[in-house]
Formats: C-alpha cells, sequence, structure tokens
C-alpha cells in the first residue's frame, strides 16, 4: 500500500566528521527523518538528531472556533508536550517561540479562517531539544502540504568558557556551556527567523555563531531536499 | 479624515508615517517613550518600583520570605518572579488563569535573572541547608500600550535595588531565626541588565520600542538583554520576519545607547533617595 511505501523512505544522513566522538568545530549529530507515519493527522513527522527525538503532527488546514478566527488568516496554534510531567509555563514559551516562527513561513492568507495545528511531542531529550522541534515541525507541515514561502531549520549552538563553540550540542555539553544559543533560518535567504538564548555572550560572539549556524543550515536543508525526493521518487 | 482612514486601512496609515522616517505620535524611528520610574513607593513590600514608558504601566513589588533550600544547591535561595496582565491595563486580557502572553513574559524574566546572575543566588543563604531567602517579585502591569517587557525588567531592575532584608541570626539554642527588623541591608546588585525591544515593520524597517498598535501592525519583534559591559543576557527574537546580521547589528549598537540611558535614569532616582 502507499502507506508502506512512504515509510519506506527513512533516511538516514551523515553529515560532518562520524557521528561520535564528535571533534570540535562544526558538525551536526547524526540526524534522521520519517514521514507520514501517524494515521489521523494530516501530516506527521519523525525527527531524530542524535539521540534527541520529537515527533510532530499537523491538523490543517481546518475548521476553527469563531472566537479564534482571523478574517483574512489561518490561525496557527502549536501544542508542545513534554516527555514528562504536564505542560508548564516553560513549554508555553517555546510554543510561542515555534508558533511565531510557522506564521513568518506558513503562506496563511491562502487559507483565511481557518486552523492549523501543529502538536509536537517529546519522545527523548539528549540536547538541542527546541532546534529538533523546529526541524519536525517544519517536516510535517511539509507533509501536510501546507504552504510555505521558504523551509526553516533550527540550529543550537554552544559556547563553553574559553569561547569554543559546539553545534548542536549533547546534554552534558549544554549544562557546561557558558551560553546557549538556538537559531531558526529560513531557507531562501539563511535569515534569522527566531533566536532564543541562554546564559551571557559578547556580540562578536553571536556573530560567530551565528555565522556558524548558517553554514550548518546548508547540511540540514540539503538533507531535508535529499529526504523529499527519495520520498516522491519512488511514487 | 485622517481618523477614517486609520481604521479602514490601519497598515497604508502607518506606513504614509514611516516613509517621512517618523511615527504617529512624533517620535523618530529609533526614539524612546518618556521612561519615568518611582521607587520604594510601596511600603507593605519589601522592595518596589513603578515605572512607565509613555503609557504601559509596570509596578514591581519584591516580598521576602524564608524557605527550605533545594537539597542539590543547599546553599542556594530562589527568585521568583510573576507578571501579571489583568483585564485593567487592557481589553484582550480576560480574568481567570493566566494566559500565552503573561506566561511567556514570566518566562522572559525568569531567564533574564538566570542569564544575567543579576544577583547570586548565594548571596540569599541564611543557614545552608536549613534556611534561605526566597524572593517573590510580582509584576503587576496597570497600563498595556506595548513593550510590556522593557518595562518590566526595568522594574524588576528597579525594585531589586530598592530591597532591603533584615538581618538573620540563627539562635543556636533555640534553632529559631531571629529577626531583626532594626538592621536592614540592601541586596547586592551585580549586574544592571536592561532591556531593548524592536518591532520589523515589512520585513525591512526597525522601530524601537513599539506602541501596542504598532506591535499589533509589527511583522515580528526583537528584544535585546544588555548589561553594563556589553555582554547579551538574551536574545529573544519569536519568530517574525527574518532579520540579517547586519540589521542585528544595528540594533545592538542601540542597545548600548539605551543602557547608557536607562543606568542613569536610575542612578538619579537611587541618589534621590538615599537620605531617606
Amino acid at each position: 500500500m502507499e502507506e508502506e511505501m512512504h515509510t519506506d523512505a527513512k533516511i538516514r544522513a551523515e553529515s560532518g566528521t562520524g557521528s561520535s566522538p564528535r571533534g570540535s568545530g562544526c558538525s551536526l549529530r547524526h540526524f534522521a527523518c520519517e514521514q507520514n507515519l501517524l494515521s489521523r493527522p494530516d501530516g506527521s513527522a519523525s525527527f531524530l538528531q542524535g539521540d534527541t527525538s520529537v515527533l510532530a503532527g499537523v491538523y490543517g488546514p481546518a475548521e476553527v472556533k469563531v472566537s479564534k478566527e482571523i478574517f483574512n488568516k489561518a490561525t496557527l496554534e502549536v501544542i508542545l508536550r513534554p516527555k514528562i510531567g504536564l505542560p508548564g509555563v516553560a513549554e508555553k514559551s517555546r510554543e510561542r517561540l515555534i508558533r511565531n516562527t510557522c506564521e513568518a513561513v506558513v503562506l496563511g492568507t491562502l487559507h483565511p479562517r481557518t486552523s492549523i495545528t501543529v502538536v509536537l511531542q517529546v519522545v527523548s531529550d539528549a540536547g538541542s531539544l527546541l532546534a529538533c522541534c523546529l526541524n519536525a515541525a517544519c517536516m510535517a507541515l511539509v507533509d501536510a502540504g501546507v504552504p510555505m514561502r521558504a523551509l526553516f531549520c533550527g540550529i543550537t549552538c554552544a559556547l563553553d568558557s574559553d569561547g569554543t563553540l559546539v553545534l548542536d550540542p549533547t546534554s552534558k555539553q549544554e549544562k557546561e556551556a557558558r551560553a546557549v544559543l538556538t537559531f531558526a533560518l529560513d531557507s531562501v535567504e539563511r535569515k534569522l527567523l527566531m533566536s532564543s538564548t541562554k546564559g551571557l555572550y559578547s556580540d562578536t560572539e553571536l556573530q560567530q555563531c551565528l555565522a556558524a549556524a548558517q553554514a550548518a543550515s546548508q547540511h540540514v536543508f540539503r538533507f531535508y531536499r535529499e529526504s523529499l525526493q527519495r520520498r516522491y521518487s519512488k511514487s | 479624515m485622517a481618523a477614517g482612514f486609520k481604521t479602514v486601512e490601519p497598515l497604508e496609515y502607518y506606513r504614509r508615517f514611516l516613509k517621512e522616517n517618523c511615527r504617529p505620535d512624533g517620535r523618530e524611528l529609533g526614539e524612546f517613550r518618556t521612561t519615568t520610574v518611582n521607587i520604594g513607593s510601596i511600603s507593605t513590600a519589601d522592595g518596589s518600583a513603578l515605572v512607565k514608558l509613555g503609557n504601559t504601566t509596570v509596578i514591581c513589588g519584591v516580598k521576602a520570605e524564608f524557605a527550605a533550600p533545594p537539597t542539590d544547591a543547599p546553599d542556594k535561595g530562589y527568585v521568583v518572579p510573576n507578571v501579571d496582565l489583568p483585564p485593567l491595563c487592557s481589553s484582550r486580557f480576560r480574568s481567570g488563569p493566566p494566559g500565552e502572553e503573561a506566561q511567556v513574559a514570566s518566562q522572559f524574566i525568569a531567564d533574564v535573572i538566570e542569564n544575567s546572575q543579576i544577583i547570586q543566588k548565594e548571596d540569599l543563604c541564611i543557614s545552608p541547608g536549613k534556611l534561605v531567602w526566597v524572593l517573590y517579585c510580582d509584576l503587576i502591569c496597570l497600563d498595556y500600550d506595548g513593550n510590556i517587557l522593557d518595562a518590566c525588567t526595568f522594574a524588576l531592575l528597579a525594585a531589586l535595588k530598592n530591597v532591603q532584608l533584615p538581618e538573620v541570626i540563627i539562635n543556636e539554642e533555640t534553632a529559631l531565626a531571629e529577626v531583626n527588623l532594626k538592621k536592614k541591608s540592601y541586596l547586592n546588585i551585580r549586574t544592571h541588565p536592561v532591556a531593548t525591544s524592536f518591532a520589523v515593520f515589512d520585513d525591512t524597517l526597525l522601530i524601537v520600542d513599539p506602541t501596542g498598535e504598532e506591535e499589533h501592525l509589527a511583522t515580528g519583534t526583537l528584544t535585546i538583554v544588555m548589561d553594563e559591559e556589553g555582554k547579551l543576557c538574551c536574545l529573544h527574537k519569536p519568530g517574525g520576519s527574518g532579520l540579517t546580521g547586519a540589521k542585528l547589528q544595528d540594533c545592538m549598537s542601540r542597545a548600548v545607547t539605551r543602557h547608557k540611558e536607562v543606568k542613569k535614569l536610575m542612578d538619579e532616582v537611587i541618589k534621590s533617595m538615599k537620605p531617606k
């Protein structure tokens, strides 16, 4: 059946210098993506970055409650469920970040008075969680066929006490780092869509991290492209 | 006639002003609204501050209480911020549990406190493993006219500078804490984080200190929190239109100037308070 062909299109892409141990510098962990694995949502994707895994489902464009409808755009909603416990204020803050990023790329004006809901479930957290959520959300939106003006990806950088940059840090590296910066970049011009940072850092370090993230985003976008090419070339 | 145009096409109306490099309230694109701060107005709180940024009004009250420290950090106290956006400040908020805007603002303030290390949590320790101070910082918005994050950060900083904690001695015989209300000392504020917010229009134009209407029409927002050494505590950009590295640099320089203005204002107010 068609469903099985889609689940066969599981792509594993190796970027940078091997999976582990990682050299210092700009290499991302091993990542993988699987699309159309859930039957109920209009689109779904599971994104793996190293050991961090997030499952995303997209429902939309669907009917919207009158209180929430916007007359000329689609209403975007993001729900983020942590692995354990009830969602708290930190999840709300992340939902707002992801929602605003999606709103900037989704062509909401093509579907006025509808709702597009993105549901994210954290399956395992081993560092760079927000970036993984963004990537999963993007892949799920593509799988659902929601019109977008660009793709986006999430990249996390960690700065340790002597100023070395590590991309896509693990939880241990994040804890020991002086600053952790997460960026969302768009695929067309590599502009900065979203940024969320933790810790103290200087202006020049920010520019360095941004440049490194822009370079790394190329790998992620190439991975998206290959993954989608493989999936659609079979059908 | 202008009022009619504003109601029907608010974005076009606004663009006309932006073309002339100014805004409906007469400000330049890089100009902040008049900032006023009033410290120590709430006598029942241990520290308080009222900040007005144009029409946006935020009041911060800090209460200090005792608590047992967490087991994994027995010498650290707590600083617990909470931002409340009541229906009083704007018609868009309803009464009931905190809405998304309030939760996001609370999380933002908590991140600023954590990242900037404004207070060393070890300073709040009275007796390691047994008793620590917990500072409850309640920020209430009285009037919402945009740029709530800048006002909250400033109010928090001013209130924390105003907090006076009494001396506490643990009596060895009874193992009870004795509070000496006559001997009070100020908190050791290590850094002064100041927030500067920008709104992005039509993916290109950046304006500083957006009002409520401008926030509604903007395609994106950006908040930079900087301390006095030019280090960034927080670069909060919740989605919205993309920005290039060069635009970010302009924002940084504006944030640096803003920091100087705010620091000067606060030093003046603190100086005028001291003799009391």
